[in-house]
């Protein structure tokens, strides 16, 4: 009886989850656009004053101060005294694999069994139709790559834009990174004070020597001509050594971030920190071995008692100050991501200029996806990925996001959020 | 033949040992053997206590008593004299927070699991009360057994009597006074129950209840209550034996295991509610707070367990050790030296030693950090006996009492003295072979060999090493065991051959045979001749004890010195009033004595300090309607109803989200109880008054609140086959009804004619208050259904709920929600997170406040809780309120809410200044809190943080190269332990507070 109804009840939610949505992706559009008068953030690092932005076939073809309607067909927008920005970048998130994040099972997909899983791939799972998406594009938000989580190599990530009918639509670089989660390298005690028993530093550096073994024997497999049994979970880890994928090294401490280093200097791996709560720490260290940073979300605590208050604000100025090239994501569960740009806003609040802090949302993280030849800032010849705000965008004061493109194509800002809000402000006649 | 003999007198000697340690009453197998020896120690120097010092004086005991002491006693000619010469003899040690020979139950279940299955009722079998912690009825003395190992290991310490309990439960029943003889527990034992013991924690016990300080803390009270309910033997409790024992118990001194400042004071206030005066075990941080805790009038028990220096050569591993954990290092053997100061009374126990062989070292160690060798004695002696009133019997060296003594070669807490013997009833145990000591000494050695005598004068330094005195110094090799004795030398350097000896040692005369040099056999004697000029050892004070300044409180940003109160006048700030007034420009605010006392343009600054506003922006305090900082516990799961439980019970002053919080402008948090359950604990109000105690703390003067909540949390999703009720929002709405009927007859109960008779129930107490609208609920809710569900029950029962938390689906029925009367405290944008919150949207607070409620935005974490002006500006972006609006979501709103409008929450004449100066439009990300005001006092100083940076990074530094050279010195250290943070938090959902973070919510 039990097991019926949780039966019913998990249907019950993937019903909830699937229904209902009428906000569909935008039609292809090949037309003109031209964005007039607008304040342009290029997430070059520049703003240009009263400038136009001319979308061509989903291009940006061009920017300046001298462009004018000369197609009779050509969309309009008036963008005067607004704010526009390349589409925000999520670098690091589970949107799509995860809809409700606790205690519903069945609306997850973002872990797999096992612990050396290259050859699982988040873009099959990934589910144009959360509900999450659509707020997220709401506040500006357009590309995101989708990771998956688990233990050690939990699998591979690609990065999809949000305005989608299937996953093979939302593709915008496939398998883009490997996710590496290291086993921590900090012993600490249980919730009531005691120290573990055993040696539980040697489980982890064990472990993340049998990682390493698993690359040496992949690189050594990958090199010869196969011609004995397919090795798919060695197969899958070719793009890191022709430096075509990049690994993702999720941790967060010092000794682990150390230990990251390994990974590029024995096997020339491509090497992106994710989380990388302490980074501040080593941020030369980390700029010598071109290593990139994904920070998580620093609307967070300081880590120790100790450290200054404001300390997660402020890691990203110690990164750019050491010139890493870094990008933040928002990671946090209880708002699904919608707050990546005021996480930006607070890097400029501690010490970011405003122009970099949008940088670590947009160009940076791009760069960091290997999608910067498209996407990530607004230069002539990149794919025309824009959004238009009335103010400020990374400040919720004045966050308002009135238009969207993705390739060039409007989407729809409706989301669940509006449409509720609507629904009620109609019930009770206010407005 | 010689195998028999040895046997024979082993067997023996068997008889002979429990023929003497037997009680009268065990039959004598054999030939009695009554000695009734009376033993004079004679010249001896006796500290007969603390105060009392004879020298050359004659200590005399016959059986297990003292029969006379003092320097002109006559020796009987019967007695057995000691000659005490040098020789040092102290009352014995009494420890009175002992668990000597008596075990603790092994635990029964394995790993602890938040979400296992609940345990509603006791385990134990018998006729005893409802909780399986409160376990009054156990006996000490019945568990007591004799344990030897562990009675020479106390002993060798220097202790003669011990209290000693069993170390389980929150009452733990009573304990018994026994001796640390080896003999039969019949004669061992002083007093058979001597004290009762209580704690907080629950020892294995497995019920689920309690789960929390504040759950231990209610059952406690609610104990007390019943125990005098249940001397009017109720018919329907039947027969309590537990209850009944707790009666008995309330005789005896109460002995009170807190382990910690903080919870020292909870102890003591609930003695104080009932009448009764715990003496209270300490931990080893109550320096930090001395004046609190002098203010309990209690006695102490304290614990020398300091901790061992840290490791840390590491850097990269003590970069998580925290400054407050580091300072505890340097700072805790100050302990027992700061109550001597602070003149309270206390002892000294040998409990939390890992190693019983640090008693000693560490008493040395308070010692040097300025405890007093004479409070030290009397924190050993006196104080212990006279708190379980055996003064008369113990405690001290006079005629009558007990012969319970020690004897040392020196001053007893000297670095070289040693303990030599400890006798316990009259009764002889040897501690240190007193070989070295007594064959230290010159003696003249004659040699008599066929060809003629020679002398030799021998300097003896202990039993392995002696000095040949003749024309150069030579050393020998020598032994002397006390019994037998060898010395081979040589008659100078430059000889290669000389004597070889052997013999008997007799005392100060040794004699024997050997052979010279030439082998020839020789016969020798040695005669003590007189003792080694001998340096004088104290106690040693080889560095002076430095230490770092106690700080309020003692960790990363506490104040050397409290901020105080200032007249202060913001100049031509922008001023956000929270009021009808809205923001006005240009604008000065006055602060004297702690209130706003005015607000206008260029107002006369008297003398009040400027602080120039321009290009500022000044606004009211921001009000966190749901938070968890600041406590021990937040969730009292254990039952589905706990409105007994009180978060004011458990606050914890030392949280540094205290101090971060100001760093965000937050001014007043009602901390809530979580959302374990359908009925939740009393909330606590508190004002962020970083450094001050957990009194101060609270917001004086507010309506109390309680906690209630609805949904997954309370029928407990997350649980692995849940058996609490409830286990559906059918269910919840049941256990509300029950509950409230069960209070309305308990408040006819108490009104009528039966009144006395009724059992106090803290429980229905609370209940009772809501009805009567004395206490107030905020409610954690999340569906539409549950909403109108809980306010029709309100209604039921004549009272309104006072605020929805969470509230994520108010927006839904706000109308209803308005026509109730309730207010509404909610967060921003979280959604998605959990089943119930899929309708959850940003719009809530917007579409809610439109239909006109009263709104706040809260934050229900700690993180988050120092953005709250952000999470404010949000409702702007997500349904379009002014900017006013906004920022009264974080002010006036939640004051309203909270009852405390009159007080806080706005810029207002009269009202407290709580106070907060901004770099920028507060509702801006970019906007950093300058400066934060609580009750006109600048509790938080952005110019002044930078500079607590500073120093919390030279005092880390200090103390770190402080360790390296402890180490260094070779002094033992342990790994450098990460020092967790308990993240308390409602929600099961967890936002991630870094790696230092231990959750704690459901």
């Amino acid at each position: 009886m039990k097991k019926y109804l949780i039966i019913i009840f998990a249907s019950s939610v993937s019903f909830i989850v699937k229904a209902q949505d009428n906000i569909s992706p935008a039609k292809p559009y090949t037309g003109i656009t031209i964005i007039k008068n607008a304040t342009v953030h290029t997430g070059t690092g520049s703003v240009l004053n009263n400038t136009s932005i001319q979308i061509n076939n989903g291009k940006i073809e061009k920017i300046g101060t001298d462009i004018f309607t000369v197609n009779a067909d050509a969309k309009i927008i008036d963008a005067t005294g607004m704010q526009v920005y390349p589409g925000f970048i999520m670098s690091n998130t589970t949107i799509g694999l995860r809809e409700i994040a606790n205690q519903v099972k069945g609306s997850n997909d973002f872990a797999e069994l096992g612990e050396l899983n290259p050859n699982v791939r988040s873009i099959v799972a990934y589910n144009t139709d959360s509900k999450i998406t659509n707020t997220l594009r709401s506040n500006g938000i357009l590309f995101a790559s989708v990771a998956p989580g688990g233990s050690l190599i939990a699998g591979t990530s690609s990065v999809v834009q949000f305005d989608a009918w299937n996953w093979e639509d939302a593709v915008y670089n496939k398998d883009n990174a490997i996710h590496f989660y290291m086993p921590s390298l900090m012993v600490r005690p249980n919730r009531f004070g005691d120290m573990p028993v055993g040696d539980p530093l040697k489980i982890s550096r064990d472990k993340i020597e049998m990682v390493k073994q698993f690359f040496r024997q992949a690189k050594a497999y990958n090199a010869a001509v196969q011609t004995g049994a397919t090795n798919l979970k060695l197969a899958a880890v070719k793009g890191l050594f022709t430096r075509q994928q990049k690994l993702f090294i999720h941790c967060d401490i010092v000794k682990e971030m150390l230990t990251a280093i390994d990974f590029v200097k024995e096997f020339g791996f491509d090497v992106t920190l994710v989380g990388a709560s302490e980074s501040w720490q080593i941020a030369p260290l980390l700029k010598q071995n071109n290593i990139a940073v994904i920070l998580g979300q620093n609307h967070t605590l300081p880590t120790t008692t100790d450290d200054d208050i404001d300390q997660p604000f402020k890691t990203p100025a110690a990164l750019q100050k050491a010139g890493v090239l870094f990008a933040i994501t928002d990671e946090d569960e209880t708002t699904t991501g919608r707050n990546l740009m005021f996480n930006a806003g607070s890097a400029a609040a501690y010490g970011l200029t405003k122009e970099e802090a949008l940088q670590t949302i947009t160009l940076n993280a791009a760069k960091i996806l290997g999608i910067a030849d498209k996407s990530g800032s607004i230069e002539a010849g990149k794919d025309a990925n824009i959004i238009i705000s009335t103010g400020d965008a990374l400040d919720m004061r004045t966050n308002n996001i009135v238009h969207a493109f993705i390739q060039g194509r409007a989407i729809n800002l409706d989301d669940k959020h509006k449409q509720l809000y609507k629904k009620y402000m109609d019930k009770y006649g206010v407005k | 033949m010689i195998f028999l003999r040895t046997a024979l007198l082993f067997c023996l000697s068997i008889l002979f040992v429990s023929n003497a340690n037997c009680q009268i009453t065990n039959p004598v197998n054999g030939v009695a053997d009554i000695r009734n020896t009376v033993y004079a120690f004679t010249n001896a120097i006796i500290v007969k206590d603390a105060q009392t010092t004879l020298s050359n004086a004659t200590l005399l005991i016959k059986n297990e008593k003292i029969i006379a002491v003092g320097s002109n006693v006559t020796i009987p000619v019967d007695a057995v004299i000691t000659d005490c010469k040098g020789k040092f003899i102290y009352p014995s040690f009494i420890d009175i927070y002992s668990d000597y020979g008596i075990n603790i139950p092994t635990r029964v279940t394995g790993n602890f699991n938040f979400f296992a299955q609940a345990q509603l009722t006791s385990n134990t079998k018998g006729a005893f009360g409802w909780n399986q912690a409160i376990k009054s009825e156990v006996n000490g003395a019945t568990l007591f057994n004799l344990d030897e190992t562990k009675a020479k290991s106390l002993r060798d310490n220097g202790f003669g009597i011990v209290l000693t309990h069993q170390k389980d439960g929150i009452a733990r029943g009573t304990g018994t006074v026994v001796d640390l003889s080896d003999r039969k527990e019949n004669l061992a034992m002083i007093k058979e129950k001597a004290a009762s013991f209580y704690s907080f924690n629950k020892g294995t016990s497995t019920q689920s209840y309690p789960g929390s300080m504040m759950g231990s803390i209610a059952l406690l009270r609610q104990s007390f209550l019943d125990g005098q309910w249940y001397k009017n033997k109720p018919v329907e409790e039947g027969t309590n034996l537990s209850l009944q024992a707790w009666n008995n118990n309330m005789q005896l001194p109460l002995i009170f295991e807190a382990n910690d400042k903080w919870n020292d004071l909870r102890a003591d206030r609930i003695g104080d509610e009932f009448g009764m005066q715990f003496i209270i075990k300490a931990g080893q941080n109550e320096y930090q707070r001395i004046a609190e805790m002098k203010a309990t009038k209690a006695s102490y028990i304290l614990p020398l367990n300091f901790p061992v220096a840290i490791d840390v050569e590491d850097n990269n591993d003590v970069r998580f050790v925290s400054l407050a954990d580091l300072k505890q290092w340097e700072m805790a053997p100050s302990n027992p030296a700061t109550f001597e100061k602070a003149g309270i009374n206390f002892c000294l126990t040998m409990a939390d030693l890992k190693d019983s062989k640090q008693f000693l070292p560490n008493l040395r160690k308070a010692l040097q950090y300025g405890l007093t060798e004479k409070a030290a004695m009397d924190a050993l002696t006196k104080n212990p006996a006279q708190l379980i009133n055996i003064y008369n019997e113990a405690g001290s060296i006079e005629t009558g009492k007990l012969a319970n003594f020690i004897i040392t070669n020196g001053p007893v807490f000297a670095e070289k003295t040693m303990i030599l013997q400890n006798w316990i009833q009259g009764e002889k145990n040897i501690v240190k072979d007193d070989v070295s000591v007594m064959t230290k000494g010159k003696y003249n050695i004659s040699i008599s060999s066929p060809t003629g005598n020679k002398n030799f004068m021998l300097e003896v330094k202990d039993n392995a090493a002696a000095d040949l005195i003749n024309i150069d110094t030579v050393s020998t090799k020598y032994s002397n065991d006390g019994k037998s004795v060898k010395l081979n030398f040589t008659e100078n350097k430059k000889a290669k051959r000389g004597y070889r000896l052997s013999g008997i040692n007799n005392g100060k005369q040794w004699n024997g045979t050997g052979t010279d040099s030439i082998g020839i056999a020789v016969i020798w004697t040695a005669n003590f001749v007189s003792d080694l000029v001998a340096k004088t050892d104290s106690i040693k004070k080889e560095k002076p004890v430095s230490m770092g300044m106690l700080t309020f409180p003692n960790m990363a940003y506490g104040f050397k010195e409290m901020p105080k109160a200032e007249n202060i006048i913001i100049k031509n700030a922008t001023v956000f009033t929270s009021e009808a007034e809205g923001i006005l420009n240009n604008t000065d605010v006055l602060v004297e004595n702690g209130k706003i006392i005015a607000i206008g343009k260029n107002l006369n600054a008297g003398n009040a300090k400027i602080i120039d506003g321009t290009g500022k922006f000044l606004t009211a305090g921001i009000i966190d309607e749901h938070s968890h900082i600041a406590t021990t516990s937040i969730n009292e799961g254990g039952q589905s109803v706990t409105s007994e439980v009180r978060i004011g019970d458990n606050l914890d002053p030392d949280d540094v989200d205290i101090y971060r919080q100001l760093g965000g402008g937050v001014t007043t948090s009602h901390i809530l109880h979580g959302s374990a359950n359908t009925i939740g604990g009393q909330t606590q109000l508190i004002k962020h008054r970083w450094g001050v105690n957990d009194t101060a703390l609270k917001f004086k003067g507010a309506d109390p609140f309680i906690k209630f909540a609805l949904g997954e949390n309370v029928k407990r999703t997350p649980a692995q086959n849940n058996n609490r009720f409830p286990d559906s929002r059918m269910g919840v709405e049941q256990v509300q009804v029950d509950a409230f009927t069960r209070a309305k007859d308990y408040e006819n109960a108490l009104k009528g004619a039966n009144a006395k008779t009724v059992r106090r129930d803290l429980e229905l107490d609370a209940l009772v208050e809501i009805m009567n609208k004395k206490r107030f609920i905020t409610c954690h809710s999340y569906v539409a259904s549950e909403i109108i569900e809980m306010m029709r029950v309100a209604e039921r029962f004549g009272f309104t709920v006072n605020t929805f938390t969470h509230i994520l689906e108010g927006y839904k029925v706000a109308d209803k929600m308005k026509l109730h009367g309730a207010n509404a405290s909610t967060f921003s944008d979280w959604w998605a997170y959990k089943m119930e919150v899929q309708d959850a949207i940003g719009y809530n607070a917007a579409i809610m406040t439109k239909v006109g409620l009263n709104v706040a935005i809260n934050s229900d974490d700690a993180e988050m809780a120092r953005r709250l002006n952000q999470e404010a500006a949000k409702t702007i972006m997500y349904g379009g309120l002014t900017e006013e609006q906004a920022f009264n979501m974080v002010t006036i709103n939640p004051a309203k809410m909270l009852h405390i409008d009159k007080q806080t929450g706005s810029i207002k004449k009269g009202k407290d200044a709580d106070l907060v100066l901004w770099s920028d439009n507060p509702l801006s990300v970019y906007a950093k809190a300058e400066k934060t005001l609580v009750d006109g006092i600048v509790y938080y100083d952005i110019e002044k943080d930078v500079a607590m940076r500073k120093e919390i990074f030279a005092e880390r530094t200090r103390l770190i190269q402080k360790l390296l050279e402890e180490k260094k010195d070779g002094g033992s250290t342990t790994p450098a332990k990460p020092s967790m943070r308990t993240i308390n938090e409602c929600e099961t959902m967890e936002r991630k507070h870094g790696l230092l973070e231990i959750e704690n919510n459901d």
